[in-house]
């Protein structure tokens, strides 16, 4: 029987086999960031460990770190401690640290990539549910708690149960206005939050083949929102040519070695998953969620479902009440007061280019605060030699510096309570950007269009943006 | 770690489904280095309203229950990685919380901290639900060696899995980095034949 990407990549990494069936795996690149790895340098510091392999660990501040004023200290002194701390930490155990003020800063999710540091066929951790971005190069990428982050640290090996296969196959041809987020929110919105529990699962099928490497990255990066352990996509010419020249990968004759080898690992023909799913890509339609959880999504033109027709009618009620809603509604012409454009999903050039092409020469509607942060100092050098952060500008966002920003509620990038954004990020829960705050998720397409208006809208029925749907 | 081997208690029944990590602690108390002090804002904005005012409505906030063993609806720990949602719960002070079922991360999270994550059937979370909020004062039995969580007066009980080798961490205290380095001949060894 042959193998799925997952098996050969897992199995090429299995240090030993104990009782029970538990594996020890071992990890190539281990990214961490100041919140979830100062207890895990003080287990080390108190057990008197080296960190094991500091070659194969980067560090980069991102979640609690401000979005201006970036070469002043940290307003808050709990943030300016933590972020002080894992400078230090890194000084001592010896590991590569990106901080503030450097030009590889960014979103630990945003840099591997970018960096070339993320290649196929590796093993991926981070204290960060969303390490699972990096699947779409085809890593074994997942996130992990903060005693994890510390036997890494301690052995470049994790204890681990191998999870379940999963397949999701969406083949055919998408509609217009239908972007990456779309297609997984959609997926999130077909199998539920929990629907992927246990399992590790491979994007299969037309649409992602002809996804660009960042909207892979923002379909893997929200397989954490359907429970799933990670998310990855076989790597193909497409991947090749994005890693090609970038600052850590191989070159020259280690670089054809490198791709001969990643062109053995998609999954073989006769592969066996535990589960599959099979969707059609021309069903999905743009997407918006209306409730708490990633899994609360409709289509654009949809309606809120009434209470009759979900299975968790309290949780269901307990969701509206906090959005402001009512079942059976339309969201389209709903007035809304914030546009975040950034996280680790969308905030890639890619997303900024887009935007700046819809706004261009337009103002965003009087009633909105629309912000913009870009997932990394090489994003948003990018994006100002390209003239980008002008047009946002001149069309009223704010234009940030690099981190997490508004995506969780941590940092001073929040959405006061009561409020509604419309965010490109991956999580709509209660107080996610802020206490009371209500979040709306969206393609950065959408996000733009919106922030223009002023209101919820179908992006496809405007005429002037026939060319960029 | 600490050890746990068998637990008598009450316990605090919270009937929501598809409690994520952002409710357990939101991300604005990640602050700290250090992995003491979470309880205080365990479902913090649940628990106060934006004075901070506890709100009657939320059971934690309800004399009437209290214990070491916190009963929630299915899917619970969805969202963040953030091991401090364990860390919130445990040093609350519950040492087991149940559901019909858990988010992967949290689950190993909830382990590597010495919270026991109990995986019930959904009818025997309801007839939990249902015993406690018949009777508050119930008293809850875990038998970590034998696998079982039992409600003694009700004559009720239903058996758990566990992995065997987390089974014997949590029996013991011991926590895995202790048995990694023990592998470290075989670590070192497997990075040598290893292809770049």
């Amino acid at each position: 029987m042959g193998k799925t990407i997952f098996e050969k990549i897992w199995d090429a990494h299995v240090v030993a086999t104990e009782k029970g069936g538990i594996e020890v795996l071992y990890i190539d690149r281990h990214f961490i960031h100041e919140v979830t790895s100062p207890q895990a340098f003080s287990e080390l510091e108190k057990r008197g460990l080296p960190l094991f392999r500091p070659e194969q660990t980067v560090a980069t501040a991102d979640h609690n770190v401000p979005t201006w004023n970036q070469h002043l200290p940290i307003p808050d002194p709990l943030s300016r401690k933590q972020v002080n701390t894992l400078e230090e930490n890194c000084r001592k155990f010896g590991v590569t640290h990106y901080g503030l003020g450097h030009p590889h800063q960014g979103i630990v999710h945003v840099i591997g990539p970018e960096l070339g540091i993320t290649q196929p066929g590796m093993t991926i951790v981070c204290g960060d549910s969303h390490t699972s971005t990096h699947g779409a190069f085809g890593t074994v990428a997942f996130g992990i708690g903060t005693s994890q982050v510390a036997m890494v640290m301690a052995s470049q090996c994790l204890l681990l149960n191998r999870p379940k296969k999963m397949r999701i196959t969406v083949n055919g041809q998408t509609g217009p206005g239908v972007f990456p987020k779309d297609v997984i929110l959609y997926i999130i919105s077909k199998l539920g939050t929990g629907g992927g529990t246990g399992h590790f699962v491979e994007y299969a099928g037309d649409v992602f083949r002809n996804m660009s490497m960042e909207g892979r990255m923002t379909v893997c990066n929200m397989s954490i929102e359907m429970g799933a352990r990670g998310g990855l996509i076989a790597p193909d010419q497409t991947t090749f040519d994005y890693i090609k020249g970038r600052k850590f990968a191989p070159s020259g004759e280690a670089f054809d070695q490198a791709v001969a080898y990643w062109k053995t690992l998609p999954s073989d023909e006769d592969a066996v998953f535990d589960t599959e799913y099979h969707f059609d890509a021309a069903d999905i339609e743009p997407m918006i969620t209306y409730g708490t959880n990633p899994g609360m999504g409709i289509k654009i033109t949809g309606r809120i479902p009434q209470l009759d027709e979900v299975s968790s009618k309290e949780n269901f009620r307990k969701s509206l009440e906090y959005m402001g809603l009512q079942p059976g509604m339309s969201l389209l012409g709903k007035k809304i007061d914030h546009v975040f454009i950034g996280s680790c999903t969308n905030s890639r050039i890619e997303d900024l280019r887009l935007v700046a092409r819809i706004v261009k020469g337009r103002r965003k509607a009087a009633n909105v605060q629309a912000m913009i942060v870009p997932g990394s100092r090489q994003v948003a050098d990018q994006a100002r030699e390209e003239g980008i952060d002008q047009v946002l500008r001149e069309a009223g966002f704010q234009m940030r510096e690099a981190g997490c920003s508004a995506c969780l509620g941590m940092n001073e990038d929040k959405i006061p309570p009561g409020e509604y954004c419309v965010s490109t990020s991956n999580r709509n829960f209660e107080g996610r950007q802020g206490p009371g705050a209500r979040t709306f998720l969206v393609s950065p397409l959408l996000a733009a269009v919106i922030a223009l208006e002023g209101r919820i809208v179908d992006a496809r029925t405007y005429a002037e943006l026939a060319d960029v749907l | 770690m600490e050890k746990f081997t068998t637990l008598q208690s009450t316990a605090v029944p919270l009937l929501i489904e598809n409690v994520d990590t952002d409710q357990i602690i939101p991300a604005r108390f990640l602050k700290a280095t250090s992995r003491e002090g979470f309880g205080e804002n365990l479902f913090c904005d649940w628990r106060y309203d934006s004075n901070g005012q506890a709100r009657p409505d939320f059971v934690l906030n309800n004399p009437l229950y209290s214990g070491k063993i916190l009963i929630a609806g299915r899917n619970f720990g969805s969202g963040s990685s953030r091991e401090h949602a364990a860390w919130a719960i445990y040093d609350y002070g519950f040492r087991v919380v149940v559901s019909s079922f858990f988010a992967d991360i949290f689950k190993g999270n909830a382990l590597n901290t010495g919270l026991l994550p109990i995986e019930i059937s959904e009818s025997f979370l309801q007839q939990l639900l249902s015993a406690v909020h018949a009777n508050p004062k119930t008293l809850f039995r875990v038998d970590l060696e034998n696998q079982e969580l039992a409600v003694p007066d009700r004559g009720l009980s239903e058996t758990f899995e566990i992995h065997p080798y987390k089974k014997m961490c949590l029996l013991n205290g011991y926590d895995d980095i202790d048995y990694l380095i023990s592998l470290k001949d075989r670590i070192l060894a497997f990075e040598e034949q290893k292809p770049a």
